[in-house]
């Protein structure tokens, strides 16, 4: 257990690192507002990505509406910041806790159907949620919300994203991740060993549908709008993408598949004829020659870094 | 400790198992037999609450089970073993069996996220207990692997120990023997009735293994086409003509 909270602080520590070598090169103007867009896209991602991971990857329950609790988070918050003039961390907490109520009301009814009947309900839902935004006027309708201050930065997005990915590791290494792990594993079995699946399946939807609505309220504030051709199903399924990209049930996998296509989206930009067509191509040979996507259900870890490098890999774990 | 009244369950029109009393004893290792499709399964998804019956009712320690899921059915002291094996087979031996324990955690959610309060000490506990656990049955120095890399016999001890872990009163076996040599189906035996006394336990199992269940079972049901045709001690059962008849003569030795 002392273990356990070394390799937090130490991981910690590490993202501190990290977060002050990028803020320099960002104020020193080494990296560009091209590349800082992308960066905070990146985290924004992330915790899109993470998130899902929770509901399709560990608890297995193959959702494809994400892109609608997103959707959610940036309108709440938008409305909350714009309308009401609050503070951006109740807007942030505001678009959260919207995005998982609604997920808490969505999950109760459709995560009694299973596999492709789950899949097909909550496409249905992703998009119910973006056509009653498009008809609402007091968020901007078709034209979208505008004039949202840019109220989030790389700072804020960094740190979010940090909070998330603990918040779910954490989560996923305790009983009650356990018990959502077992029902991706067999459903029938978790529930004789006393565990309540339906709660579970709630419960894991509904955290993972706040947190895509943390993301979306991030985007919106990022990009001082918030267009409902943002989060269309194929913003959905993009997250999906990067799921599946760096393995079902991995959260640094959810990272890798996260930081990989955002980035090569961006790299792709300046060819934007062929840019569909080298990432379908690089998807279809993952598929082929690595179904389980880039890292399976495995993690990297300190421990496997350490193992990898030579040095004693059975001090930690 | 169960007891079951008039017990039916209907498939369309088929009744694959009707008018079903059973009476276990807190203590007792019982035994319920009978050919192919008598219904023994169907009965002990009866019990457990994945099917809910037609008519009759189940009173297990004084409660009636009717309208409970599994889970609340389990969370009551009844826990199975099932005849094709349903581990989790992703996942390593010792999370298998950790994840019998979690209906007697305390923590929350919450201070599972933030790991505060009790978070160290209950998730310290349940690793302890587990690693108990499975060595009683011998698999302590597999608790790393996955449960799918098992030897067959092993998968079958670590479902019993995970069934364990949920801390029941009644054990429900559905073939624990099925696929073991003579020499496994004979340690089986002694594990069953060790575990009987050493947690207290009540036990009823199915077995086809006749050797087995005459073996361990002090007393035994048995089924055919969905109705009791005879109970008794192992001596009863093996006189009585009208089981004779359901196995042809043959099985009863």
């Amino acid at each position: 257990m002392q273990a356990l909270r070394k390799q937090d602080l130490l991981l910690l520590g590490l993202a501190v690192v990290f977060y002050a070598i990028v803020q320099g090169l960002l104020m020193a103007d080494i990296i560009g507002p091209f590349w800082e867009l992308n960066i905070v896209l990146v985290g924004i991602n992330i915790i899109l990505a993470a998130s899902l991971n929770l509901i399709n990857g560990f608890t297995g329950q193959f959702s494809i509406g994400h892109a609608g609790f997103m959707a959610v988070g940036a309108y709440v918050g938008a409305v909350m910041t714009v309308k009401f003039s609050l503070p951006f961390i109740v807007a942030l907490a505001g678009g959260a806790v919207a995005a998982g109520i609604l997920g808490f009301l969505i999950g109760l009814p459709t995560l009694r159907l299973s596999g492709d009947y789950l899949a097909i309900a909550t496409l249905g839902l992703g998009e119910i949620i973006r056509i009653t935004i498009l008809n609402i006027p007091y968020v901007g309708g078709a034209s979208g919300f505008m004039g949202i201050p840019r109220l989030a930065d790389f700072t804020w997005v960094f740190f979010l994203t940090i909070f998330t990915l603990f918040f779910i590791k954490n989560l996923i290494r305790s009983s009650h991740g356990r018990a959502c792990i077992s029902i991706r594993e067999n459903e029938i079995a978790a529930e004789t060993m006393g565990i309540d699946t339906t709660r579970y399946k709630v419960l894991a939807f509904t955290i993972g549908a706040s947190f895509a609505g943390l993301a979306g309220t991030l985007f919106s504030h990022y990009f001082y709008i918030a267009h409902p051709a943002s989060f269309t199903f194929m913003r959905s399924f993009d997250i999906l993408t990067m799921v599946v990209l760096g393995g079902l049930g991995s959260m640094t996998g959810a990272v890798t598949g996260a930081v990989l296509l955002t980035f090569i989206s961006a790299a792709l930009a300046s060819y934007p004829e062929w840019r569909m067509v080298i990432y379908s191509i690089s998807l279809i040979i993952l598929m082929l020659y690595r179904p389980q996507g880039l890292l399976g259900d495995k993690e990297i870890s300190l421990s496997i870094i350490k193992r990898l490098t030579g040095g004693d890999s059975r001090a930690e774990n | 400790m169960l007891k079951t009244n008039k017990l039916s369950i209907m498939f369309g029109g088929l009744r694959a198992v009707s008018n079903l009393n059973l009476d276990i004893k807190k203590g007792q290792l019982v035994g319920l037999i009978g050919p192919n499709g008598a219904g023994k399964t169907t009965a002990f998804n009866l019990l457990t609450g994945v099917y809910q019956p037609t008519e009759g009712e189940v009173m297990f320690d004084g409660k009636n089970t009717r309208g409970l899921k599994p889970f609340q059915v389990t969370q009551l002291g009844m826990a199975r073993t099932f005849q094709n094996i349903r581990l989790f087979a992703n996942l390593t031996v010792l999370d298998n069996v950790k994840i019998a324990y979690h209906f007697h955690v305390k923590y929350s959610v919450a201070e599972a996220v933030f790991r505060l309060g009790r978070y160290f000490s209950e998730e310290a506990e349940i690793e302890e207990k587990a690693i108990e656990l499975l060595k009683i049955f011998g698999l302590e120095g597999k608790k790393d692997e996955l449960a799918k890399n098992l030897p067959y016999g092993e998968q079958r001890r670590l479902e019993i120990a995970r069934a364990l872990a949920t801390k029941p009163k009644l054990l429900l076996l559905d073939e624990p023997a099925a696929g073991m040599n003579p020499q496994e189906t004979h340690d089986l035996m002694n594990l069953i009735r060790w575990i009987r006394d050493k947690f207290d336990l009540t036990i009823l199992l199915i077995e086809h293994d006749m050797g087995l269940v005459m073996g361990v079972c002090e007393h035994i049901y048995v089924l055919e086409y969905g109705s009791l045709i005879a109970e008794g001690t192992p001596e009863e059962i093996k006189q009585n003509p009208r089981v004779i008849e359901a196995y042809l003569g043959e099985e009863v030795s």
